[in-house]
């Protein structure tokens, strides 16, 4: 047909994917800032300013939420909005509650931060939130998968594609880990305060069980239906293989449920569990590793991407951190190794090496592509991507090599005895230690978040450019039609 | 009978594929939580481990608002450094009562499990107003406001209702009383009872003076009282060195 330019502004609903791929920047901006922010008050204490509200226990958990959920719920928002979207060539179900689980999640994330601040907190980490926000939450989460599935339900082909049923696995299983991990008796219904429905043991393993899983479907599930997306699509190439893609799938899905106790060894639990924890999340490498593999061989015979195509290189870089991460991790969830890492900088370092790595540099990778056919146009500049992607790289370096460092110090002088069989270090020769790579971890955090403020301004520009030619294309077709 | 089993047909159906995915995810945490509520051997069986009295109560309620296990963990571990650091391992009774638990993933600070009868009150005052002027090398921040600010114990019963709701024995009628009594001890049964703990808070905080200011009742009263009773409960000396490792 002779129809003029046909995008897919109304075959699809991008409106809400704009807005989420806007906020997923603003979150990742003020999460890293507060990051930043913490981090250097570790090295330097004075910047707690005696107050209540920039005191660093109540402002880590902001930091914590607004990366984790703010920036990467957004981000995976947008994404799976997306990937839905296109790849059931259907547009979702309900322009209503698409609109309503952007706003109600932004709701949440602000809500959030105030209330840290303010001193509500469970004292979980990672599910700090306060009961009404988790109710709020719950809501939203129950919109987000009705809106997800009836939109899979309308679909014009016979297969879902396989991004999509990761970000199903995603969804249903925040859905039981945030439900059964809040479970909370409030002080009375006007109160911020509540108390665990479990006690002690019982809650740390519902906890942990949670607190890993938050890691193995909200940060790795979802964003490997990112990869089974973008990366494809980035490189012009099918995925590598199918059949790996199906392994990975259900070997993912149900071994990563059980790994939540090696967060837990050598304590009150059982050992029992915390053995079994073990042992699973040594198996749990080779799904991860599949999928890794999967995801970098999707670019084999198109390998000068890597040198032409910066946004395929934020992928590929993803995706070697995603390697390097789920190999350490199972390597800590090994009893030994545990005994000197848990309690030290290196968990924060794994953690960050993921977070950063892994989940970031995805999202930064997805959203890059995402962007010019959202608001079709070109990428601002292609020179400003290249800056953030050696920032944010040099920035995860210097983070992680400094709690590496950090981490097996603590670990080793922690346990260091002299010749009479005494403790060899005071705990405070070990706090006073780690000053230098406090510092080193806090300049690590400000490379990565210059990083990120560049694709801000890069997305910001962009949007305008693209608003620009709409407005000018505009301009063109009327006078067009002014004259025929 | 002979199915020939296709990955398609999960592939082409959401619904199947939702239920076989929500199965998958379910059985780790099915394994390993449930039985941790019926195997008997999970808490040890101790004398002494009773629930925090009013006022160490609102002290733990105030650790748990500053985020105070974000950097201190309450979890020691049956290893010799910690041993000779912070004392007995810790064990699943001693945290039998805490809603939610602080057993902590990090130690910037140290361990705090045992720091009950470590240091003085006026040590532990001076220390939260400014750590840094008796550790030199600490990273702490300062809580000043802990001082200047009053404890509110006007939401005191609901806290402890809520608690005797999650399972904590905080007594409300008499016939609870007298199972504490039973219990605890009639000096303890005193401390948990609902209908008191006002008074029983005020009482606390007036006789042991925790932050060195005898004209009211401030939010360091609560938690230093918290902070002394941490890792106190059991006498380890009634119990041999490997009276707990069937538990583990």
């Amino acid at each position: 047909m002779a129809v003029t330019t046909y995008s897919g502004a109304e075959q699809y609903n991008f409106d809400v994917v704009k807005k989420f791929s806007v906020m997923a920047l603003v979150w990742a901006v003020v999460g890293m800032f507060v990051g930043v922010y913490i981090a250097s008050e570790l090295a330097w204490p004075f910047l707690n300013f005696d107050s209540p509200y920039f005191s660093f226990g109540r402002f880590r958990p902001v930091h914590t939420s607004a990366v984790i959920f703010g920036f990467g719920g957004s981000a995976l928002f947008a994404t799976s909005y997306y990937v839905v979207q296109r790849t059931c060539q259907t547009r979702l179900i309900s322009d209503g509650m698409a609109s309503f689980t952007f706003w109600g999640w932004q709701t949440i994330i602000v809500l959030a931060a105030i209330s840290y601040v303010m001193g509500y907190s469970q004292g979980r980490e990672y599910a700090e939130m306060e009961w009404p926000i988790d109710i709020l939450i719950e809501v939203v989460w129950v919109t987000y998968l009705i809106l997800f599935v009836g939109t899979i339900m309308r679909r014009k082909q016979p297969h879902i594609y396989v991004a999509n049923w990761f970000y199903l696995s995603f969804i249903l299983a925040t859905a039981l880990l945030h439900t059964f991990n809040n479970l909370s008796m409030p002080v009375d219904l006007f109160s911020m305060k509540s108390y665990s429905l479990f006690s002690g043991t019982q809650d740390a393993m519902t906890q942990w069980w949670y607190g890993h899983n938050a890691v193995g479907f909200f940060l790795t599930a979802a964003f490997l239906g990112m990869m089974y997306y973008f990366v494809p699509k980035q490189a012009g190439r099918p995925i590598y293989s199918y059949r790996l893609s199906i392994v990975h799938f259900w070997a993912l899905s149900f071994m990563y449920m059980w790994v939540g106790a090696h967060h837990l060894h050598w304590t009150a639990l059982p050992d029992w569990t915390s053995s079994l924890a073990a042992a699973f999340s040594i198996l749990l490498l080779m799904p991860s590793w599949g999928g890794m593999i999967n995801g970098i061989m999707t670019l084999s015979g198109a390998w000068d991407k890597m040198r032409t195509d910066p946004v395929m290189r934020f992928m590929i870089v993803a995706l070697s951190f995603y390697g390097m991460s789920t190999f350490e991790g199972p390597m800590m969830s090994l009893k030994e190794v545990n005994a000197l890492s848990h309690y030290t900088d290196w968990t924060v370092g794994h953690v960050h090496s993921g977070a950063l790595g892994w989940v970031a540099m995805i999202s930064f990778g997805s959203l890059y592509h995402m962007m010019p056919k959202l608001w079709d146009t070109k990428l601002y500049s292609r020179k400003l991507i290249e800056w953030h992607f050696w920032l944010a790289t040099i920035g995860i370096v210097l983070y992680i090599v400094a709690m590496w460092i950090s981490g097996i110090t603590q670990g080793l002088m922690w346990r260091a005895f002299d010749e009479f069989g005494n403790l060899q270090y005071s705990f405070v020769e070990s706090v006073a230690a780690m000053m230098p790579f406090y510092a080193m971890r806090a300049i690590g955090g400000m490379f990565f978040l210059t990083g990120a403020v560049l694709m801000a301004i890069n997305m910001f520009m962009t949007i305008r450019q693209g608003k620009r030619e709409s407005a000018a294309l505009e301009a063109k077709l009327a006078a067009k039609m002014a004259h025929a | 009978m002979n199915i020939n089993f296709k990955h398609e047909w999960i592939e082409t159906n959401i619904g199947l594929m939702a239920v076989l995915t929500m199965l998958a995810i379910s059985v780790g945490g099915l394994v390993e939580i449930a039985p941790l509520f019926f195997i008997d051997k999970t808490i040890e069986k101790v004398e002494g481990v009773r629930p925090y009295t009013p006022l160490e109560q609102r002290g733990r309620d105030i650790y748990i608002r500053e985020g105070c296990y974000t950097c201190h963990s309450q979890m020691i571990r049956p290893f010799r450094d910690e041993k000779l650091r912070y004392g007995h391992y810790s064990l699943a009774a001693e945290s039998q009562y805490d809603h939610p638990f602080q057993w902590g993933s990090k130690r910037t600070g140290p361990d705090l499990a045992r720091v009950g009868g470590k240091y003085s009150n006026e040590w532990h005052v001076q220390h939260m107003v400014a750590p840094r002027s008796m550790v030199p090398e600490s990273v702490m921040p300062n809580y000043p406001w802990l001082l200047s600010t009053p404890l509110d114990i006007s939401d005191l019963s609901g806290r402890m209702k809520a608690l005797r709701k999650v399972g904590v024995p905080y007594s409300l009628t008499q016939a609870e009383y007298e199972a504490n009594v039973t219990k605890f001890g009639e000096t303890v049964a005193k401390q948990l009872h609902i209908p008191d703990a006002q008074k029983n808070l005020i009482e606390q905080a007036n006789f042991g003076n925790f932050d060195g200011d005898r004209s009211g009742i401030s939010e360091m009263d609560a938690l230093v009282a918290y902070l002394q009773v941490l890792g106190t409960m059991v006498d380890f000396s009634k119990y041999t060195d490997d009276a707990f490792v069937d538990n583990r």
